[in-house]
């Protein structure tokens, strides 16, 4: 059986998903590594330039039209999009700045501007399809567990 | 002379917590520009924070950052203790001191095992190493087995290794099972020679780069991440409520964190700085079995880093199986609040460095906060350091030139892929946390 080809890839959050998913590998590591080619994962190893993944799991908000770019791209790439966690299900918390007030906002108009963030911090569903979601803050490891066991034995 | 120019831009570090990237520009063989950019997107934590209830403020706070997530709870809990004069319970205090362990044992086993041990074995991965190899088998399987008990730990006693749900102010809301004491007893027991196997492997790792700046850390007793005063290797002693004072804050127009002075210079926290300043009051047990690694310490090292991890992690589980196998925890209620309103200062030593929270509090509601984090605070030093790493190559690699001893059919190509491999692993012995680094704004624009 190929390995199922995957994707970790994080935009803005604190990663706590990203943390419990390599403790999640003190126990599954050896059945995944076997099962997972683990391909885009700067946690684990170098950035490469992407390619076609059976999996892209994605964890975070997007900030700005940068972001917004690599997601689609992403999309483009994986025949399975995951959002992973409450800001890349939700946008919450990485988005509390969409509802500050007017002094909260002339606060931070400064740095919007010079790094170029969008006006709205956004969920991966405002701007591309998502196959599946895994939620929690930080994800639910059982949702994960049981939905990666599934994709495995079931890629498409 | 050889005259190099060259340009260079990373756009994604790969294996450390969070989004960095770098640009250096080299004009006749000098650097001329080493940015350090520090690339995560702003939540904005300092302004959300502000109107929230100063009780919630812990567990929104701790979403600054999953991998530091139950150092900023247990920053913040202080915090808001602090204001509220609250005075937490010796079991209270305990059961904190395992939490810190279970974060140490479990963010420095991932960031030595997963992060590090590739660069020493010229791999790109961990998961890369021969399983053949008796060497690459055992650091492989060493690596999950460490890592498995500190995050154990850290549900045992905080409920989750990240986002602790456990831990609040005044007290804890669950207590630790004495069945799971005893299995958490043989697993970090289990662990140790691992342990001891890491601190050799740093220990015998060859790189080398000293730079005499000051260490600041927070000294307690028992090698304290929690109580204390911030101690520093050119003579400060100050309540940690002053440290902020200690400290000047840089704009930087190319990364999204603000970085920190001490007195107009470079300086350094962490676990180098811990070890340079407070070795004496490591674990007894860990004090003898890392004897011979502890004698390079004091160091000027920055690799000495990632030894000082190693330790460190030893030292957490040593702390760890002394508390579990005398103490007997029992349920209590979290302490009240005497006053509702105050500000409030809560100091600890993160894994990464010194996490400051200063938080004021009205009727029980946030009105203002600052937090200085570590990664922030060791932002200038790392991008001086890379200046000083470049610098180092560029000599080398000129050397080489003259003696003819180096392939320079197309040295650009070569030398960057040098410089960026040597970059890499530089900024990744400094251990730096994005996350963290980029929760906030506290900036006044010119």
């Amino acid at each position: 059986m190929a390995k199922l080809t995957v994707g970790w890839f994080t935009f803005t959050c604190c990663e706590d998903s990203t943390i419990i998913f390599t403790e999640l590998l003190n126990q599954h590591w050896q059945d995944w590594t076997k099962k997972i080619d683990f391909k885009y994962a700067k946690t684990l190893r170098r950035s490469v330039d992407l390619g076609p993944m059976d999996v892209a799991f994605v964890e975070g908000a997007i900030s700005s039209v940068k972001q917004s770019q690599k997601l689609k791209q992403i999309r483009s790439l994986a025949k399975i999009l995951v959002a992973i966690g409450s800001c890349a299900i939700t946008g919450q918390p990485s988005a509390q700045r969409n509802e500050f007030n007017q002094t909260q906002k002339a606060e931070i108009k400064t740095i919007l501007e010079r790094f170029d963030y969008a006006d709205k911090v956004q969920k991966l569903s405002d701007l591309v399809a998502v196959d599946h979601s895994v939620p929690g803050c930080p994800m639910d490891e059982q949702k994960f567990l049981s939905l990666i066991n599934k994709l495995i034995h079931a890629p498409n | 002379m050889h005259q190099i120019n060259l340009d260079l831009s990373l756009e994604e570090i790969s294996k450390i917590e969070g989004g960095a990237g770098l640009d250096l520009t080299i004009r006749n063989g000098q650097v001329e520009k080493l940015n350090f950019k520090i690339t995560e997107y702003k939540r904005f934590y300092t302004q959300a924070i502000r109107g929230k209830a100063a009780l919630a403020a812990p567990t929104l706070l701790a979403r600054i950052c999953g991998t530091c997530s139950n150092a900023h709870i247990l920053a913040a809990i202080k915090a808001v203790e602090n204001a509220f004069k609250i005075t937490p319970s010796p079991q209270t205090l305990i059961l904190r001191r395992l939490v810190v362990n279970g974060l140490i044992i479990r963010d420095h086993a991932l960031h030595l095992y997963i992060f590090v041990l590739p660069d020493l074995f010229q791999k790109d991965s961990l998961l890369d190493f021969d399983d053949q190899d008796p060497r690459q088998h055992q650091l492989l399987h060493d690596a999950f087995a460490v890592k498995d008990a500190g995050n154990n730990l850290s549900i045992l006693t905080g409920g989750r290794s990240v986002h602790a749900p456990y831990p609040t102010v005044g007290g804890f809301l669950k207590f630790p099972d004495p069945e799971k004491q005893k299995e958490i007893i043989a697993k970090l027991t289990a662990v140790r020679p691992a342990v001891l196997n890491l601190i050799d492997t740093f220990l015998k790792a060859p790189l080398n780069q000293t730079q005499h700046i000051p260490y600041l850390a927070l000294r307690g007793e028992n090698y304290s991440f929690l109580a204390g005063q911030i101690v520093s290797t050119d003579g400060i002693n100050i309540p940690s409520e002053d440290y902020r004072g200690q400290l000047n804050r840089v704009d930087l127009p190319y990364s999204h964190a603000s970085a920190y002075t001490y007195k107009k210079g470079f300086y350094m926290t962490g676990a180098l700085a811990r070890l340079n300043l407070n070795k004496a009051s490591l674990n007894p047990q860990t004090q003898k079995d890392a004897a011979q690694a502890l004698q390079k310490f004091p160091s000027d090292n920055l690799y000495h880093n990632n030894l000082a991890q190693a330790i460190e992690i030893l030292n957490a589980i040593d702390d760890s199986i002394a508390i579990l196998s005398s103490t007997s925890f029992n349920p209590e209620p979290p302490v009240k609040p005497a006053v509702i309103s105050g500000t409030g200062f809560g100091v600890i030593e993160a894994p990464r460095g010194i996490l400051y929270h200063r938080l004021t509090i009205e009727d029980n509601v946030v009105k203002d906060a600052e937090i200085l984090v570590p990664t922030g605070q060791n932002q200038l030093n790392i991008e001086n350091d890379l200046k000083i790493l470049v610098n180092r190559k560029l000599q080398q690699h000129t050397g080489k030139k003259h003696s003819g001893s180096g392939r320079m059919d197309s040295p650009g190509v070569e030398l960057k892929q040098e410089l960026t491999h040597d970059m890499e692993v530089l900024i990744r012995a400094y251990d730096p946390c994005m996350s963290c680094a980029s929760h906030f704004l506290k900036i006044n624009w010119n």
